[in-house]
């Protein structure tokens, strides 16, 4: 069988099988090979131990969500299979050890026993099971096997040259084992790729941060390790220095956002990124950001909580915490990227929006989106401004007040060591010369001037559109019934349910804004005047994103809520749709099963 | 690098700000602003590049009563920020000041780091042994027994040993100072300045309203022996664990690299604008 897309699972034991480790290089591989790719992998929060997974969906079209039903599935041990073979397709394929187990009783697709521990053992590979799968997988499925072989090589090879051979015996014994026991023709293969013009990147949505951080001219980053934030920390060490920067490892969370804090107010852009705990920790210090108007940029890769909760699954449960964080009336700009190529672009939005107002901007991702990986163009880093802040002019100099009450409430903030004008900033009420002040007038007068700032924030990015605002599938608004309105990274799936039910004629539209806080309420309204349904899925109990939006357009919402610490799949959010779709208004036959029972029923 | 416009030699008095200090009349406080308005002018300290750092509490007030760049931050937060800030511009002359609740208590956490990283700053923390904005609770250099509002029987803690504490954490400079001896302060504060990594300045500064230890303090203060050289660390420490007297002066010293000369690539502020990095070039990696 000949697919446009596959979908494939690796599932194995942590510190034995690395099975995450043969993903990340299969991916690369069939990305170099002209096909689009989305990852997804879950792993537990021990360092050794435990079950690990890694699935692969690759597709000669872009593939924006981890998909539904597992093609093909490899199962390292008995446990994968017990974990996993509930969402392989009841005619998918099953690789598996027989040194391991034997054919699950009841399995109804095709299985094929390779034995992969037995080999390792008799070419002394004790880690090299993973690869002698990657090259069985390779002649099975119809990966380039070549390709496979130099990315191996490009992968492995620099960090431990010693290994090159040995690698490359390990593949061919998987691969070679295929080609003398399995005679027949592959089950299920990708149809040929179409290659984009250029090869694409394949990069996680943690880097594509990193790398929108630094277009955008972040200098200063300090950051405390915590799941699954760390490696923008690590890529961050590694990266700054060589662009004139400097990042710095902190005893803790507080102390990281101390750090970026100060070096703001020394003139630099700066940022830190974390997870639920250490943003509880943070939110002190983002009041000081917002009180003492200093530009500041966090990153929340969300995990699932409360408390320490599931630090290695995702969730989409920090909203409120968010926008609502601090204490006192303290306005921040919230902002959810969609995908990898959006962490990029939301990345540098962030700091965009954070130079201008004079405030912390707090961009959410997600462990699902900080660790897979994806296929993207090269994103143009023109498409968002780069901006620094506002500082004194010369007329400004004399009597300098840092905190004039300006109409747009933006006043010039002048820099320690650059501007003649010294000025103390403070997290107490001040005047517009940064003295203490606790008077109405004062405070009311000052509320109001970071209040208004916020305010035109909002009115500048309502309307803004995909990349940087709303993203908008299916089919054209006006025509559409039933309308999906969804943020962060359930983008993803979302667009795979909704443009899919469009193409197969159903009235259905999305719309996700990358702009949370200050969210753009008239194009939410304008998305909602036509349609009978609102559904709003997102990953947490108590419907986080709906409330919001409802509190602020008074719209009944359908929402879809799931916690299990998994992101949805576009099945889930396909039925849901398909309950509120009328059926005699349905254009065309529908095709999937789901649908059709919906509509005759 | 440009030339520096020649600036009139500014007096004490020159950084004074027009924001009149808060605290109460006989504050220890007064000594220290007294001592820091010397030293600056003597090191003849450009306002505008220069910034002062501080947490919350009476003596985290500081900041605005200097005229230079000053950031009061949230409790206990002064340290993390005074080394952002500094690491963002190494060329700046950063001033951490505070008192021992701040920074010995919510921001206790931060001290050790500070010191074992060792960035070019000073801190001057102004040692009541009480808290006094909050009118008068014990603070954590508070004696064993000490009575205030909040223990009401007495305080069941034993005090912590700031100077001590710094020494054993790898402090590169650690001195203690009397705020009834503001001469002496000034000449510490100076040193602490000119020194290449973190400064330490301990100033046993008496709050009268809720504390009053000065003439307790001022009969137990002496200076260091006779021929005491600051470079033997377990001397310092000796000094440091004495309880027939508190010893004032430059405990200890030592010169090793700093965190700007770690985490720095050159020898400049950061900048935001470096028109020479291209974002596609790191992206190309990712092909």
């Amino acid at each position: 069988m000949i697919v446009d897309t596959m979908l494939l699972r690796l599932g194995g034991e942590s510190g034995i099988d690395n099975a995450i480790s043969a993903g990340d290089v299969l991916t690369v591989s069939v990305a170099r090979s002209g096909y689009h790719v989305h990852t997804f992998r879950t792993y537990p929060a021990e360092i050794k131990g435990g079950p690990v997974m890694f699935q692969l969906r690759a597709g000669v079209r872009p593939v924006p969500s981890l998909g539904d039903q597992l093609d093909a599935l490899l199962a390292f041990n008995e446990e994968a299979w017990d974990l996993h073979h509930k969402d392989l397709r009841p005619d998918g394929v099953l690789i598996y050890d027989p040194g391991e187990h034997d054919v699950p009783e009841g399995f109804q697709g095709t299985a094929y026993g390779i034995p992969l521990g037995q080999m390792a053992r008799e070419l002394n590979l004790r880690k090299g099971k993973n690869l002698i799968a990657l090259g069985a997988l390779s002649a099975l499925l119809g990966f380039d096997f070549q390709q496979l072989q130099s990315t191996v090589k490009d992968k492995y090879g620099k960090k431990r040259p010693q290994f090159i051979e040995s690698n490359r015996m390990a593949l061919l014994a998987g691969y070679q084992w295929v080609r003398d026991n399995i005679q027949e023709e592959a089950v299920i293969r990708l149809s040929d790729p179409h290659p984009a013009p250029e090869p694409q990147l394949v990069m996680s949505g943690n880097r594509a941060i990193v790398a929108g951080a630094l277009a955008a001219g972040c200098r200063f980053y300090a950051g405390y390790p915590i799941t699954p934030a760390t490696d923008i920390l690590e890529e961050m060490a590694r990266r700054l220095p060589n662009t004139g920067g400097a990042a710095l490892q902190t005893e803790d969370e507080i102390a990281a956002i101390g750090g970026v804090v100060g070096a703001s107010v020394a003139g630099v852009k700066a940022m830190t990124a974390t997870s639920g705990p250490g943003f509880s920790l943070m939110q002190e210090m983002l009041g000081l950001a917002t009180m003492a108007e200093v530009p500041v940029v966090v990153v929340n890769s969300m995990r699932a909580g409360p408390s320490t909760g599931l630090p290695t699954k995702m969730e989409q449960a920090d909203l409120n915490i968010a926008i609502y964080g601090g204490h006192g009336e303290a306005p921040r700009i919230v902002l959810a990227a969609r995908s990898v190529q959006d962490c990029f672009y939301q990345a540098m939005q962030a700091f965009y929006l954070s130079e201008t107002f004079q405030m912390p901007v707090i961009l959410l991702v997600d462990q699902s989106l900080s660790h897979r990986t994806e296929t993207l163009p090269m994103p143009d880093s023109n498409l968002v401004p780069v901006v620094e802040r506002m500082r004194p002019s010369a007329e400004d100099t004399a009597g300098y007040a840092r905190y004039r009450l300006t109409g747009s409430g933006i006043s010039p903030m002048g820099v320690p060591g650059f501007d003649p004008t010294p000025f103390t900033a403070t997290g107490l009420e001040h005047d517009e010369y940064g003295a203490p002040n606790y008077t109405p007038e004062v405070h009311t007068a000052q509320l109001d001037k970071r209040g208004r700032k916020f305010e035109i924030a909002a009115e500048a990015l309502c309307g803004l559109e995909s990349p940087l605002g709303c993203a908008c599938y299916g089919v054209p608004e006006k025509e559409a019934e039933v309308g999906v309105l969804a943020w962060g990274s359930t983008a993803g799936v979302v667009r795979e349910a909704v443009e899919g039910m469009a193409a197969e004629g159903y009235p259905v539209a999305a719309l996700v804004p990358a702009v949370i806080n200050p969210l753009p309420t008239d194009r939410i309204l304008d998305f909602a005047s036509n349609l009978n349904t609102v559904i709003v899925p997102e990953v947490n109990r108590t419907g986080q994103f709906a409330a919001w939006v409802k509190a602020q357009t008074e719209l009944h919402l359908i929402s879809l809520n799931k916690y299990g610490g998994l992101p949805f799949t576009p099945q889930e959010i396909r039925a849901k749709v398909t309950e509120f779709l009328v059926p005699k208004r349905v254009k065309a036959e529908p095709e999937s099963q789901t649908a059709q029972e919906v509509a005759h029923g | 690098m440009a030339k520096k416009k020649v600036r009139p030699k500014l007096r004490p008095k020159d950084y004074k700000s027009a924001v009149k200090p808060t605290w109460c009349p006989g504050c220890g406080d007064y000594g220290v602003l007294a001592s820091l308005y010397q030293a600056m002018a003597r090191l003849e300290l450009d306002p505008a590049n220069t910034l002062v750092v501080s947490g919350i509490g009476c003596s985290s007030r500081l900041p605005f009563f200097v005229r230079t760049y000053g950031f009061q931050t949230a409790h206990g937060r002064v340290l993390p920020v005074a080394i952002g800030a500094k690491i963002a511009n190494p060329e700046l002359t950063v001033i951490a000041v505070g008192g021992d609740g701040d920074g010995f208590s919510i921001g206790g956490g931060h001290l050790a780091h500070a010191v074992r990283r060792n960035p070019d700053i000073t801190y001057v923390v102004m040692d009541n042994e009480v808290y006094g904005l909050t009118k008068g609770q014990t603070s954590p250099t508070s004696p064993l027994g000490f009575q205030t509002k909040s223990t009401p029987y007495g305080s069941s803690d034993a005090p912590i040993n700031p100077m001590a504490w710094v020494l054993a954490s790898g402090v590169s400079f650690a001195a203690r100072g009397f705020s009834g001896n503001p001469k002496h302060v000034t000449d510490l504060i100076i040193e602490g300045i000119q020194h290449p990594g973190f400064a330490f300045v301990q100033t046993m500064s008496p709050c009268p309203t809720f504390n009053n230890t000065f003439d307790l303090w001022r009969d137990n203060i002496e200076d260091l022996p006779a021929g005491y050289e600051p470079n033997d660390r377990m001397q310092a420490l000796t000094q440091a664990f004495r309880d027939d007297a508190i010893p004032v002066g430059l405990l200890y010293k030592e010169l090793r690299p700093t965190l700007e000369s770690h985490t720095r690539v050159a020898h400049h502020p950061l900048k935001s604008d470096t028109p020479d990095f291209d974002v596609r070039a790191l992206l190309e990696i990712y092909r």
